[in-house]
């Protein structure tokens, strides 16, 4: 299957945004110049550092950069950044910087690049509190780029065990059972999203938090999975190798999963492409509002909130680039998602049937 | 079956459907360790008496399914009970809906016109520059976050000073004559729509072009073109139909992502719409407006469904079986 995506440019440039993407947080530490917890209140909102690499004679220097200071403007009334040209802080690379554990054991103070003692670089500017934006999308991208991943994983067990036994034994079973699955799905999703989201208890640590945000998404979505498979289920289930084990004396359990839900794989496959990046818009959603990923955890959902404001949008706009990463990611996601259903699924019958 | 007792039919299987949407809201909402009256027991307008009525509407005292019972029982007689800030559901809810309603008939209008042409389009030049296009500019409107389509909007709207920003009605709403008050919430409404209808229309178009697709590989199709009808009548005659109908079924579904893709986006452009109504009720845990707001909302998801498969009997006379 990888061949057939490789052929396909569109899909083949998806694929290779997302490794990248994925390979990117998964070297965060080693990548972001700051920590996760770094941040320095005296330079909230601070521009983006420009790197020079030809010095003041006009000739190629090693790139450097320059710290800025603040200062209030009486006649503006209001405060700037200048550049303060006095000293040069040079870019240093694979420099030894804050400490971080390799797989959370081992651990490491190389870094990617770093500055000079003293020097700052925020190559995207710095937030409310004076926290690195470059460090804190590759912190940010590690849950916005997961949690999906794991919805689905939660999702799609209960999907295909609900759908098949809905299906496989039909009648009252499948009616009381479809039924329930209607009612989840007539509530707005968004609003039971949110609802769900903001009757989580206040003090939670962040990692429960996180797992129970993963939890909702996916009790979000089940009931319309579900679905789909029992109207799958319901027309294998008169093959005549279900009634050879029906025959043989299997249990209606074994039938289903190993012999109906193996059929439905390359829907599972290509509904789980496409699911992904809905969650990643959920997630962000939500996050955007307050009620998923807290701060100081940085999700990039969380971190357009600050775009909530007039004054940071329009004077700003470092402050969007999580907005940039997320659109990126979805639409490499769907990208990817659609060329696979046009490899598994050539005639399309299934095409957008889940969401 | 004839065509009035289907729907009829159809109306009251809707029914058990509400009535379990409402306790599945219900036991959600009520699983919340908040206390349904804590707001409106500090606010110091709220008389003594209100809040004693609103107990005693409530029952707190007793179980929950009394509890859920006696909720019911005042959500049909239409006492929805009081906000945080002590105004009347019913009245916050009755300003809401229709804002919402507008903005989202927009929106589903709008796609229609836009969206089946060009799905129809894709589909007939399928592989050409134009289809190749549409579907990267499809693939980029599903990939937008809604909300941050609005802030960019937003950023353009303030720039240019083209577009009020925020609400539905300029202050000065009260003076003006009917056709600036047209003219005036036109504006207003005109960016949350290009929001939604943005993204809406991209999955409406790949749908219908997938469904015209599948209908031109059809056999009724290639007996027309062997019969030697042109192209044009093909087309228009035999696929547009068939590629629509499962358009219809379509149209609840969008109806209710257009629910929930509308409360980012009334959130962000301040648009005074029921879904902001039910984030800024979350947000404040005001429980009567809530519980009120998501049994609206699931109510019109369902009547947008009943709708479509109303529409849906009428034009397919298949399923009428």
């Amino acid at each position: 299957m990888i061949k057939e995506i490789w052929k396909d440019t569109f899909a083949r440039i998806a694929l290779l945004v997302l490794v990248t993407l994925y390979g990117l947080i998964f070297l965060a530490n080693f990548i972001a110049p700051y920590s996760k917890n770094y941040s320095n209140r005296d330079l909230a909102y601070v521009p983006p550092s420009k790197i020079y690499i030809i010095n003041e004679k006009g000739k190629l220097s090693f790139p450097y950069t320059y710290n800025y200071i603040r200062k209030y403007e009486p006649e503006l009334m209001q405060t700037i950044f200048k550049e303060d040209r006095s000293k040069k802080y040079y870019i240093k690379p694979f420099n030894l910087g804050w400490e971080y554990k390799i797989f959370g054991i081992i651990p490491c103070k190389l870094h990617l690049f770093g500055v000079e003692k003293g020097g700052n670089l925020y190559l995207l500017g710095t937030d409310i509190n004076g926290r690195d934006v470059f460090s804190r999308l590759f912190f940010g991208g590690q849950i916005s780029m997961t949690v999906g991943f794991l919805a689905l994983f939660i999702l799609f067990p209960i999907g295909l065990i609900y759908g098949g036994i809905s299906g496989y034994f039909g009648g009252k079973i499948d009616m009381i059972m479809m039924r329930i699955a209607e009612g989840i799905m007539a509530i707005p999703s968004f609003y039971l999203l949110i609802i769900l989201a903001a009757i989580l208890p206040a003090g939670m640590s962040s990692t429960a938090r996180f797992g129970l945000i993963v939890v909702i998404l996916a009790l979000i979505g089940w009931a319309s999975f579900a679905r789909v498979v029992r109207g799958m289920v319901l027309s294998i289930k008169n093959e005549d190798f279900v009634l050879a084990a029906k025959t043989i004396g299997a249990s209606p359990l074994r039938i289903i999963v190993k012999h109906i839900l193996p059929q439905t794989t390359s829907y599972v496959i290509i509904a789980m492409t496409l699911a992904v990046p809905s969650y990643i818009l959920s997630e962000s959603g939500l996050s955007f509002l307050g009620l998923g990923i807290q701060q100081p955890d940085a999700s990039w959902g969380n971190m357009l909130k600050e775009a909530q404001e007039f004054t940071n949008i329009l004077y700003r706009p470092w402050l969007l680039t999580p907005g940039v990463l997320i659109f990126i990611a979805v639409l490499s996601f769907n990208v990817l998602g659609d060329t696979i259903r046009d490899i598994l699924d050539p005639k399309g019958r299934k095409r957008e049937s889940f969401k | 079956m004839n065509l009035v007792g289907y729907i009829l039919k159809r109306i009251l299987q809707t029914i058990p459907l509400l009535i379990f949407v409402s306790i599945i809201s219900f036991f959600i909402i009520r699983l919340s360790p908040v206390d349904p009256l804590g707001e409106l027991r500090l606010n110091p307008s709220i008389s003594q008496e209100t809040l004693e009525k609103e107990q005693k509407r409530l029952g707190l005292d007793k179980p929950i399914y009394i509890q859920y019972l006696l909720w019911a029982k005042s959500f049909i007689k239409g006492d929805l009970g009081y906000t945080s800030s002590g105004e009347k559901v019913s009245r916050k809810l009755a300003e809401r809906i229709p804002n919402t309603l507008l903005l989202t008939s927009i929106v589903i209008i709008t796609t229609w016109f836009a969206g089946i042409p060009l799905g129809l389009l894709g589909a007939i030049k399928q592989k050409s520059i134009a289809d190749r296009l549409l579907t990267l500019l499809t693939s980029m409107g599903m990939a937008i976050p809604s909300f941050f389509f609005a802030i960019l909007l937003l950023i353009f709207a303030v720039k240019t000073g083209w577009f009020p920003v925020g609400g539905l009605t300029s202050y000065n709403f009260s003076e003006m004559n009917l056709i600036e008050k047209v003219f005036d919430i036109s504006k207003h409404v005109f960016l949350p729509a290009l929001v939604l209808f943005t993204i809406s229309l991209s999955s409406l178009q790949r749908q219908m072009r997938a469904n015209t697709l599948e209908v031109l590989d059809s056999d009724y199709i290639k007996y027309a073109r062997a019969k030697g009808l042109s192209e044009r009548r093909i087309i228009f005659k035999h696929a547009l139909r068939n590629a629509i109908n499962p358009m219809i079924t379509l149209l609840g579904f969008e109806f209710a992502g257009l629910l929930s893709g509308a409360a980012l986006t009334e959130y962000v452009f301040q648009y005074p719409g029921l879904g902001r109504l039910i984030l800024e009720a979350v947000m404040k845990s005001d429980i009567n407006l809530v519980m009120a707001s998501l049994m609206i909302g699931a109510f019109m998801l369902v009547l947008g469904n009943l709708i479509a498969d109303i529409l849906l009997i009428i034009t397919d006379p298949r399923i009428r079986t």
